[in-house]
């Protein structure tokens, strides 16, 4: 099924998306990045049972701390998916590139380029 | 049960007559003849007036100050006392101040937690809790005392109330809570509004079980229902009040027009049967904003006129 | 443990926004366990101030240290050396880590980044609730092991009041009556005498009410 998605998403692999903690979305704006989502199971689906509920109220975490120091709340986001949905991957992808493209780049990134 | 103290309350009771005691709640304001207008609708036809103490936590006119009020219009005042607001120092000062008036009810409670109130940020002191106040009272009267072990000059000579809720939960231990007010001093009780007439005299039964209504005067509480509404906010939103449904029926089957009227027929009912109850020794009507009525209820219920005595 | 809950960032952010240079402390112990303010609370502070700064276009430094404790002086002096070089601390310890760190560090700012709440225990992860305000004279013998003055909102210790419902405290449906607690336990334990009984008045001069507290063990002191 070859299909393509943009380039501008880096994939990190993880072994449940309950591994992934509000610091490491944090840290991801920190270096640079200008949007972060997770992809999760299904919800219900989870093969850990609950790690995907958990990353969606980290996500919720994240969003209300970038919210508050003006990085934007919205450029973290949580979907679910079949792992043997490529489709749905690809659709999700697009969805976070045009979601970015529109917000523009990450603010912190922009004023650390200008002072340096 | 003889009387140990100049409350006429007490010396009713003691002579084995029906005590009747009525509610009076202090203005949002200093007008004093809020209080009195009050007072004249009781005068005559109760042995007492009790003075809230900033009933719901909302505040009121001081009970002592309202208390001196009615005192002065020739009503005998029951001053309630809260131990949410005062610690052991400044209640034991107010009881004094309340002596000083001759002010000769008193009743001990732990009041409402402020939450309800208009300061739900306040602080609460609770240094004592409701029977420590009774002890604490009784002391000082019995023992002429402080608590702190000094004499006191011309100690209070306090009638010492508290108040029960037999409708609270765990029903089982109600009636062993009472016998720890008794112990603790207690020598009359208010109980909350009965609408729940089986439950309450359940509770009579297991309190002269144990002995208890040989050692305190019950005073079974009456609130008149004003409507259907009233009787189904008592019912769903006060904690610990019972409103039985087919008291909210027969107020929603009433005609709208008709319903204060029907409100007061069942008080009166509630009246007449408590009366036969063996170990009630009075009624405390609480008409809540209701005061005029209280003197057609103390008619009807045949407890007028109400008895003298020295 | 000591249950602290984390302060909202902008006030933290309020605190510090003149700061240049900021170490954020954290505990290794009760606050670790209510998750308000171990290692990784740190680093997600840390992190969201370093971005605050970096998007007001003021180059600060913002530097992450987790103790194992700050209410001893052994922890505290392990920033010794470097304590200096900040113009605030943020302790997100418990109010004792907080101002044992201000008492050490006499010259450096500190600041609280949590909102210290109670004693209490983990019911489940994300709820903990209380279960003792160290009233300095225990009474848990009496009452069934259940404590009356941290878990009655009246601190009754004759009760329950007329307030309780269906095992539910009068302030909230999501509270349980302590008496009620006390109530069942003495049940199980076979102890009703203990009910029957009056509790005299309590002697709170132990509690806060006799100004800050200490206890001084010569046996164990050097």
């Amino acid at each position: 099924m070859r299909l393509n998605y943009p380039a501008s998403v880096k994939i990190i692999r993880v072994p449940c998306t309950g591994k992934v903690d509000v610091i490491h979305m944090l840290r991801a704006f920190e270096k640079g990045a200008d949007g972060v989502y997770i992809v999760g199971c299904k919800e219900g689906e989870c093969h850990y049972k609950k790690g995907n509920y958990r990353a969606r109220k980290r996500v919720e975490q994240a969003q209300k701390i970038l919210n508050t120091i003006g990085v934007g709340g919205d450029r973290v986001q949580m979907y679910n998916l079949s792992s043997s949905d490529a489709p749905l991957f690809v659709k999700y992808a697009n969805e976070m590139n045009e979601r970015i493209m529109g917000l523009g780049p990450n603010p912190v990134k922009l004023k650390k380029k200008k002072a340096a | 049960m003889n009387a140990k103290t100049p409350s006429k309350l007490e010396k009713i009771m003691a002579a084995g007559h029906f005590g009747v005691t009525s509610e009076c709640g202090p203005p949002r304001g200093s007008d004093p003849d809020v209080i009195r207008k009050k007072g004249e609708l009781l005068k005559g036809y109760v042995d007492a007036v009790n003075v809230t103490d900033n009933q719901t936590s909302v505040v009121r006119t001081s009970s002592l100050a309202a208390c001196i009020h009615l005192k002065l219009i020739g009503l005998e005042p029951v001053l309630q006392m809260v131990t949410r607001d005062r610690n052991r120092i400044a209640l034991q000062s107010d009881i004094l101040g309340a002596a000083s008036f001759d002010i000769h009810n008193m009743l001990c409670l732990s009041g409402d937690h402020q939450s309800f109130g208009d300061n739900p940020q306040g602080q609460n002191v609770h240094d004592l809790d409701s029977m420590q106040l009774i002890q604490t009272v009784r002391k000082m009267r019995d023992e002429g005392k402080f608590l702190g072990g000094d004499e006191i000059k011309r100690p209070p000579k306090m009638f010492v109330g508290a108040a029960e809720n037999p409708f609270a939960d765990p029903f089982e231990i109600r009636a062993i809570r009472l016998g720890k007010k008794v112990e603790a001093g207690a020598e009359f009780i208010q109980t909350q509004c009965i609408y729940n007439l089986d439950k309450f005299e359940e509770w009579v039964r297991q309190a002269r079980d144990r002995g208890l209504t040989e050692k305190v005067f019950i005073m079974a509480g009456i609130t008149p229902l004003k409507s259907v509404g009233m009787a189904k906010y008592m019912k769903n939103r006060v904690p610990g009040m019972d409103v039985p449904d087919d008291v909210v029926k027969r107020m929603a089957d009433t005609p709208k027009e008709k319903q204060a009227e029907e409100g007061v027929k069942i008080c009166i009912e509630t009246i007449q049967r408590l009366k036969e109850c063996k170990g009630v020794s009075g009624f405390h009507i609480m008409a809540i904003e209701w005061e005029e009525k209280v003197p057609d209820i103390v008619k009807e219920a045949g407890l007028y006129p109400r008895p003298q005595v020295d | 443990m000591i249950v602290a809950d984390r302060k909202p960032i902008e006030e933290i952010i309020e605190q510090v926004k003149d700061c240049k240079k900021v170490l954020v402390l954290g505990c290794n112990e009760c606050v670790t366990v209510c998750e308000a303010g171990g290692k990784k609370e740190v680093g997600v502070l840390a992190s969201a101030l370093r971005m605050y700064y970096a998007n007001k276009g003021v180059d600060n430094r913002v530097d992450e240290i987790t103790l194992e404790r700050q209410c001893d002086h052994e922890y505290l002096e392990e920033i010794r050396e470097k304590a200096d070089q900040y113009d605030a601390i943020i302790s997100i310890a418990c109010g004792v880590g907080v101002q044992f760190t201000a008492e050490k560090y006499h010259a450096i700012p500190v600041f609280p980044g949590v909102n210290t709440c109670f004693l209490g225990v983990t019911e489940k992860r994300g709820l903990w609730t209380e279960r003792c305000q160290a009233c300095g004279q225990c009474i848990l013998a009496y009452t069934g092991g259940i404590c009356p003055v941290s878990r009655c909102a009246k601190r009754l210790l004759n009760g329950p009041c007329g307030g309780s419902s269906k095992g539910k405290c009068e302030i909230s449906k999501d509270t349980d009556c302590a008496w009620q607690l006390i109530i069942d336990r003495l049940k199980a334990i076979n102890r009703m005498d203990l009910y029957e009984k009056l509790f005299s008045i309590k002697d709170w001069s132990k509690d806060r009410a006799g100004g800050p507290r200490k206890v001084i063990r010569e046996d164990v002191m050097i």
